[in-house]
Formats: C-alpha cells, sequence, structure tokens
C-alpha cells in the first residue's frame, strides 16, 4: 500500500473500469443493493397495486387487461437481459474482467424467468381472449426460441469445469447466438405470413393502451428493471464470493 | 487443404466411419413418420416437405459429434492447430467434408424418400434444391457446436440442445422453399434467404467455430 507499489503499477483504472475490480465492485454493490431492493419493492407495490385494483376494466377484454403489468415488463426484461449478457460477454472477450463474465453468467437465469412470466402470463391471458393457450404467432415464437437459446447458454456453463474457458466459450455462444436470434426473429415473421396470421393476435401497446393503463405500466416496468438490477447485482456476489472460496479450499488443499 | 480433405473423407467412408449410418437415420425416421401421423396420402404429401427437411437436419445432427471428437481423442487437432494451415480454414474443410459424407447423400436420397411420403411431383426439383442449398449451412453450423462442446465429455446431447436453435431460420426459409414449391406456389424468395443465410453463415462461421476450438485447445 506505500507509494512504490502505487507507481509501479503502470496505470491504474479510474471511473467505470474501475469497478472490474471484484473487491471495488463488492463494496458499490453492497452500498447500492439494499437502496435497489427497496425501491424496486416500492415501485412494483405501487404499480401492481395500482394496476390491478385502481384502473378500469376494459370495455373489451374486462380484466383479463390487467396481466399486462406482468406481461409487458417480464417480456421486455427478458430481452434486455440478453443485450445486457450480450455487451457483458463482449467486455470478457476484449478486456478479461471476471467480473463482467461473471455478471453474464448471474444474468442468464433471471433472464429465463423472465421469460418465463412472459410465455406464462401470454399464455394465461391468450386462454380467454384468443380462446388458446398457443398461438404460432411471431411473437411468441420468438420468445420461445430465445427461451431455448438462454437454456443452451445456461446449459453450457454448467457443463464445463474450467472457469475461464467456460466464460470464453459462453461469450462465444452469447455473440453468435445473438445474431441467430435477430435472424430467427426475422425468419419466423417471414413464416408467419406464410400461415397467413394477421396482426390481430398481436397487441400494438404503443397505440392502444389508454394513459389510465400507461402510467401504473411504466411504474411496474420501472421496478422490472430496479428488480433485475438488484438480482444481477446480488447474483455477481454471490459469484464472485463463490470463486474467492474455490481459491482459498484450494490454497488450503496444497498446503 | 486437400490432403486433409481426402483424410477426412476416407476416414468417413472406411470401417467404423459411419458413413451410412445418417442415410439410414433420414430412411427410419421417414419410414416412422406415417406410423406416427397414418397412412392417408394427402395429409402426407401436405406434410412431406417439411418432415423431408426435419429428417435431413436430424440425419445431419446425429452425425455431428464424430466432426471433431475422434481428432480431439487422438491429438490431431492439436497438430492441426500447430501447422502453418489456419484453424479457421482447417475447420472450414472438416465442415466441408461433413457435408459431403453426409449432407450430399441425404440431397442424393430425399427423391427416393419422397415416394414414401407421397411428395407431389412438382415439389421434388425445389425440395433438392432447398436441401442443396441448406444442408451446407447445417454441417457449418454444426462444426460451431462441435467446436464449442469439443472439451466437454459425453456432450452430444448439450451440443443438440446448442445448435438446435441455431437451426432455426435455415429450417424456417428451407421447409417453406420446399413447402412452396409442392404447392405450387412461387419459392424463390425462401430460396433466395435460404442462399443468403448459407452464404453468410459459410463466410463467418468458420472463424466462431476456430474461436471456441482455440478456446478448448489452451
Amino acid at each position: 500500500m506505500s507509494m512504490t507499489e502505487d507507481t509501479a503499477t503502470p496505470k491504474r483504472p479510474s471511473g467505470f473500469w474501475s469497478y472490474a475490480n471484484p473487491v471495488k465492485f463488492l463494496g458499490l454493490s453492497e452500498r447500492v443493493l439494499p437502496a435497489l431492493w427497496g425501491l424496486a419493492a416500492l415501485s412494483l407495490i405501487v404499480g401492481l397495486i395500482w394496476g390491478f385494483f385502481f384502473t378500469p376494466d376494459d370495455f373489451r377484454q374486462g380484466s383479463t387487461v390487467k396481466i399486462i403489468y406482468l406481461h409487458v415488463p417480464s417480456a421486455m426484461m427478458a430481452i434486455n437481459a440478453w443485450v445486457m449478457m450480450l455487451v457483458a460477454s463482449l467486455i470478457w472477450l476484449i478486456r478479461r474482467h471476471h467480473v463482467s463474465a461473471l455478471a453474464a453468467k448471474a444474468a442468464a437465469p433471471v433472464g429465463v424467468v423472465m421469460t418465463l412470466i412472459a410465455l406464462c402470463t401470454g399464455a394465461i391471458w391468450g386462454q380467454p381472449m384468443w380462446g388458446d393457450w398457443w398461438a404460432w404467432d411471431p411473437r411468441l415464437t420468438s420468445f420461445l426460441i430465445l427461451f431455448l437459446f438462454y437454456l443452451g447458454y445456461i446449459a453450457l456453463w454448467e457443463a464445463i469445469e474450467d472457469p475461464d474457458t467456460a466464460a470464453d466459450l459462453t461469450s462465444v455462444l452469447c455473440l453468435v447466438g445473438s445474431v441467430f436470434a435477430v435472424l430467427s426473429r426475422y425468419a419466423v415473421n417471414f413464416w408467419n405470413q406464410g400461415l397467413h396470421q394477421g396482426a390481430s393476435l398481436s397487441l400494438d401497446k404503443e397505440e392502444n393502451v389508454a394513459d389510465v393503463f400507461y402510467f401504473p405500466l411504466l411504474v411496474c416496468i420501472a421496478g422490472f428493471v430496479l428488480l433485475f438490477l438488484a438480482l444481477v447485482l446480488y447474483r455477481t456476489g454471490t459469484e464472485i464470493r463463490l470463486r474467492r472460496t474455490r481459491a482459498l479450499q484450494a490454497r488450503e488443499a496444497r498446503l | 487443404m486437400t490432403a486433409l480433405l481426402r483424410r477426412d473423407l476416407k476416414l468417413a467412408v472406411r470401417a467404423g466411419g459411419g458413413f451410412g449410418l445418417g442415410l439410414a437415420f433420414f430412411l427410419i425416421v421417414t419410414v416412422l413418420v406415417p406410423f406416427g401421423v397414418g397412412p392417408q396420402s394427402e395429409l402426407l404429401s401436405r406434410i412431406a416437405p417439411g418432415i423431408l427437411w426435419l429428417g435431413a437436419l436430424l440425419a445431419c445432427l446425429l452425425s455431428l459429434d464424430r466432426l471433431l471428437a475422434l481428432d480431439w481423442e487422438d491429438g490431431t487437432l492439436d497438430l492441426l492447430a500447430t501447422s502453418p494451415l489456419p484453424l479457421e480454414a482447417a475447420l472450414g474443410i472438416k465442415a466441408l467434408a461433413h457435408w459431403i459424407t453426409t449432407g450430399l447423400p441425404l440431397v442424393l436420397a430425399v427423391p427416393v424418400l419422397g415416394i414414401l411420403l407421397n411428395l407431389p411431383a412438382q415439389g421434388y426439383g425445389w425440395l433438392v434444391l432447398s436441401l442443396l442449398l441448406g444442408t451446407p449451412a447445417l454441417s457449418v453450423i454444426g462444426t460451431f457446436g462441435a467446436a464449442l462442446t469439443v472439451g466437454v465429455k459425453r456432450g452430444g446431447l448439450l451440443m443438440s440442445l446448442l445448435v438446435l436453435p441455431l437451426y432455426v431460420p435455415t429450417l424456417i426459409f428451407g421447409a417453406e422453399a420446399a413447402r412452396r414449391g409442392a404447392t405450387g406456389m412461387d419459392p424463390l424468395t425462401p430460396l433466395l434467404m435460404l442462399s443468403g443465410i448459407t452464404a453468410g453463415v459459410v463466410a463467418i462461421m468458420p472463424f466462431a467455430s476456430a474461436a471456441a476450438l482455440r478456446v478448448n485447445l489452451r
């Protein structure tokens, strides 16, 4: 900790990149996490109660419209979680920061749960509205494919023992998978046109939703974003501590 | 490069190479489908293009874990990695060998199997053409999956889980082209999209496969 040691290291990263240091990252996340949990809980409680009990029923859809407060935010986060994993994977591949790889690993199970929530709430809404739990609508289909991508990504993390190899391979898979996920999205659009399903099935949210529904929805989306951030920070901290425990155990075994 | 290609082809054709296995699997899948859905010929002829595409895809998938695993075990891959030939080119050649021993026989066998599924006469040409354009993409994407999982013991199932979602766009456009061809619609658009996917994948995927294999060889 002396001055000479400080000057010996060529360049100390500052600002954003300094949080690639696990100790600094853990310090920050410990300070931020209580506030994040609190804000997430607050906005979810406010948004959901507002949405469920203090908005009118839709004149066509009745009370089923209220599932929108779970469906839309979780669907958004399912996609955003993958984008976050993509960015974290790129940072790992380019700058080799371990925290980044662990954050990508930590986000995947959260993303898969968000995808499942979106699919399940969609099915629950679809049963009374479309008369069916499932339809091969492009949106639904591409979400199912996204779900498969998540499963493959998590399975690859689990299958490889060496942590650095696993981080490298999953990052490559995440990059390639992103390209193919986008490709599949448009391929599915094309395939669906061939089946003559019109846009009547998909709900154009931005234009259709009236203000009464829109504001509680915004609060719910904010709640899901905060919840996702809190979960990922928490899980990344767990991963860092897990790795540190393993290193300590390995050192003890050597003595 | 040609030496590597010749070696891979020889290994595949000789005993234990599993050359005919993919074809036999394709045949069995095609035979089993009517048992599953019933023998009505109009139903079969409607689903024939999709079933044949799916069968070809699964047969491709089945032979993927042989693609790199044997060379990984006996150290050939380490030699390839240190040879002057870039690893990207070596993997491209390996994908080509896989296509010649698996994809091409499937394409050639598909007209015979089309008879079994009562494929409409106008559909044969388009089905063969779409498979001819699409199966190289399956081999190249599969090489990526094999390179990712080559270090995992018994990674065959894991590889299927990784590779099958990547096959979605190819399958959609390929089967759509074959289906439109069989029903007398214009299959040009999906065929063009399919060729685009194949061309893009052939150009880019060897780099991703080589990156994954380098990590595994470290």
